[in-house]
């Protein structure tokens, strides 16, 4: 029954989150924690292919902005219910990943970084030239009038990005405790070594591919409704590449507890920063605490706290 | 639509556009190229260099193209600052490359933010006597805003081509590409080579950003349209040579330059980044790889 507390915990987050759309009314704590459990599903989505294979994503915004655009336009051409929207952006972007999967045959460390990033460029181009979507001046998205049993649409958003929150964790904590991902971890240490040793290293690299390009578009699904506006320039912002990168690295790329403790610490920081000083700051904070952490503790948080207890117990 | 003055025009503008690229792909085909440092912030130190060049421009009127070389050895120092930072950190523990990745994506985004807080997100431009006229060869008009820019590059190009090929450093610096430990064997540190390679790449970043604001306005997130131009031309060129990332650069500057003409400048950033992929994902060797 090793699954039993996991699954309790979930439900009881979940819950928790339900019942607090029930007493709280104020819009900005939906709107920022909205933010913050975007960012864990973003985090850990990075983090099962960056983290555990060791290969380095920069291509963050085009999944989440893929993710936007598909359901953005099934909203326009088809008026497609949300559930579909999030099933359909999840599924084009896990598409994506899949190319992204075979890319990894040929292509190794620094050049699959800079093939993501071009990735990310000859997409948003594309959209930029898409009337149909808005092109490069964007769209207003309206909000729908009355969802479900929530009195607001933003409370409707932070409960579906909460449930997205607790499922790319609980993924993200099953791969690491199956099979796949100590294949993965092989691939990440050694990946002839481990093809040698009969690890099926390219369906692993292909299944953590279109699971990460998955989670990253249906993060991005929600994202029209809100800030009420699909535009290019943000909806790929490269924010969410770095942000998706510093987070595990700040937190520790190793296991799913990093990516979510990055998430939270990095997310609240920056919506403190946003509201004090500046949100461009905010981001500059992101990048100092981001080369810091890279240089000084690459084994992120995690790693610091697992030092200091052996430490202890030496 | 189609006209053949048209195309010979945009071939032309397109050559001019080329010889910009290869000023702009010099400092990565040193970098990445010959010393396998994946600088993915050098196109915001070439934005860097370019708000530099502008500071120099509106305060005292200098030359734009004068002012970048003035602070060559400014970058220059800046890179050997970066690269100390970088062998210290991750390739003397020989995890240069990933972690290495992310050491210079945070540097590009601190860059990037740091010239947004310095500066704003408005469009800088300058002011130099060659900037707006143009001559015309025949039905060929060539605007000496890219004409000057094209022949700077071309200059550039052929100063570190000569300077790799003929003097001591050069030699040692394609050396220390090869084989780092047979240097070591003849009795030449590897590492402070590298430390001088990499300033002199970062030092071109200065001269390329006053280039780049001869030819347009300045923004600071420009950087990232220029960072999968340049590593396709690095690609494309064959990692580290210099003829080849001249050649590279002028296949680029003539596809986006037709691309833009006909089908709409909008569509031109694509055509570099599409054909990164294709390189990467076809012949990642480049056209002109050993």
């Amino acid at each position: 029954m090793k699954w039993l507390w996991p699954v309790l915990i979930g439900c009881s987050i979940l819950g928790a989150g339900v019942l607090l759309t029930g007493v709280v009314e104020n819009r900005y704590v939906y709107f920022a924690t909205y933010v913050i459990l975007q960012y864990i599903v973003l985090a850990t989505a990075w983090n099962i292919l960056g983290g555990y294979t060791g290969y380095v994503n920069f291509g963050t915004p085009a999944f989440f902005a893929l993710g936007a655009y598909t359901a953005t336009f099934l909203m326009l051409a088809y008026k497609a219910p949300f559930l579909v929207l999030l099933l359909a952006g999840g599924l084009i972007s896990g598409l994506l990943g899949l190319g992204l999967g075979y890319l990894t045959l040929r292509l190794k460390g620094v050049f699959f970084s800079i093939a993501t990033l071009a990735l990310t460029v000859v997409l948003q181009t594309l959209i930029i030239n898409w009337e149909f979507v808005g092109g490069a001046k964007g769209l207003s998205i309206i909000r729908p009038a009355t969802i479900l049993f929530f009195s607001s649409y933003s409370k409707f958003l932070f409960v579906v990005m909460l449930c997205l929150a607790i499922g790319a964790v609980a993924i993200a904590r099953w791969i690491e405790h199956s099979w796949i991902g100590r294949g993965l971890a092989a691939i990440r240490d050694n990946e002839e070594a481990a093809e040698c040793m009969g690890v099926p290293t390219l369906k692993l690299k292909i299944l953590a591919t279109t699971l990460s390009g998955c989670l990253m578009g249906m993060a991005g699904v929600p994202f029209p409704w809100h800030v009420t506006l699909i535009e290019p320039g943000s909806a790929f912002n490269l924010d969410y590449a770095v942000n998706s990168l510093a987070m595990p690295m700040i937190g520790g790329t190793t296991t799913w507890v990093g990516p979510l403790v990055g998430a939270v610490l990095l997310g609240v920081a920056q919506q403190v920063a946003t509201v004090t000083i500046s949100s461009e700051l905010n981001l500059l904070i992101v990048g100092v605490v981001l080369v810091a952490f890279v240089i000084l503790a690459p084994e992120g948080l995690v790693g610091l706290v697992r030092r200091l207890v052996k430490r202890e117990h030496a | 639509m189609f006209s053949f003055d048209l195309l010979v025009n945009a071939v032309v503008a397109g050559i001019l556009l080329g010889g910009f690229y290869a000023a702009v792909s010099l400092g990565i085909s040193v970098t990445f190229g010959l010393l396998d440092v994946a600088n993915i912030a050098h196109p915001v130190f070439i934005i860097a260099g370019a708000y530099a060049v502008y500071a120099v421009n509106t305060a005292y009127a200098l030359d734009p193209i004068l002012a970048g070389l003035l602070f060559t050895p400014l970058f220059y120092g800046l890179g050997v600052v970066i690269y100390r930072i970088y062998y210290v950190s991750f390739e003397r523990a020989g995890e240069q490359s990933l972690r290495g990745l992310v050491f210079f994506f945070g540097l590009l985004f601190i860059a990037e933010v740091s010239l947004i807080l310095a500066y704003g997100v408005d469009y800088r431009l300058i002011e130099a006597p060659y900037i707006g006229r143009s001559v015309s060869i025949g039905p060929i008009g060539i605007s000496l805003r890219l004409g000057v820019p094209c022949v700077v590059g071309l200059l550039l190009t052929l100063a570190l081509y000569l300077f790799l090929a003929k003097t001591f450093y050069g030699k040692a610096i394609m050396g220390v590409s090869q084989d780092s430990l047979a240097l070591r064997l003849m009795g030449a540190n590897p590492i402070q080579i590298k430390t001088i390679a990499f300033g002199l790449g970062m030092a071109t970043a200065s001269l390329a950003g006053a280039l780049l604001i001869v030819i347009v306005p300045i923004e600071p997130s420009m950087g990232r349209e220029y960072i999968g131009r340049v590593f396709a031309i690095t690609v494309l060129g064959g990692m580290g040579s210099i003829g080849g990332t001249l050649a590279a650069a002028l296949i680029l500057g003539v596809a986006e330059s037709l691309t833009s003409t006909f089908s709409g400048p909008s569509w031109a950033l694509a055509v570099s980044f599409g054909i990164l992929l294709v390189a990467l994902a076809v012949r990642p060797a480049g056209l002109f790889g050993r």
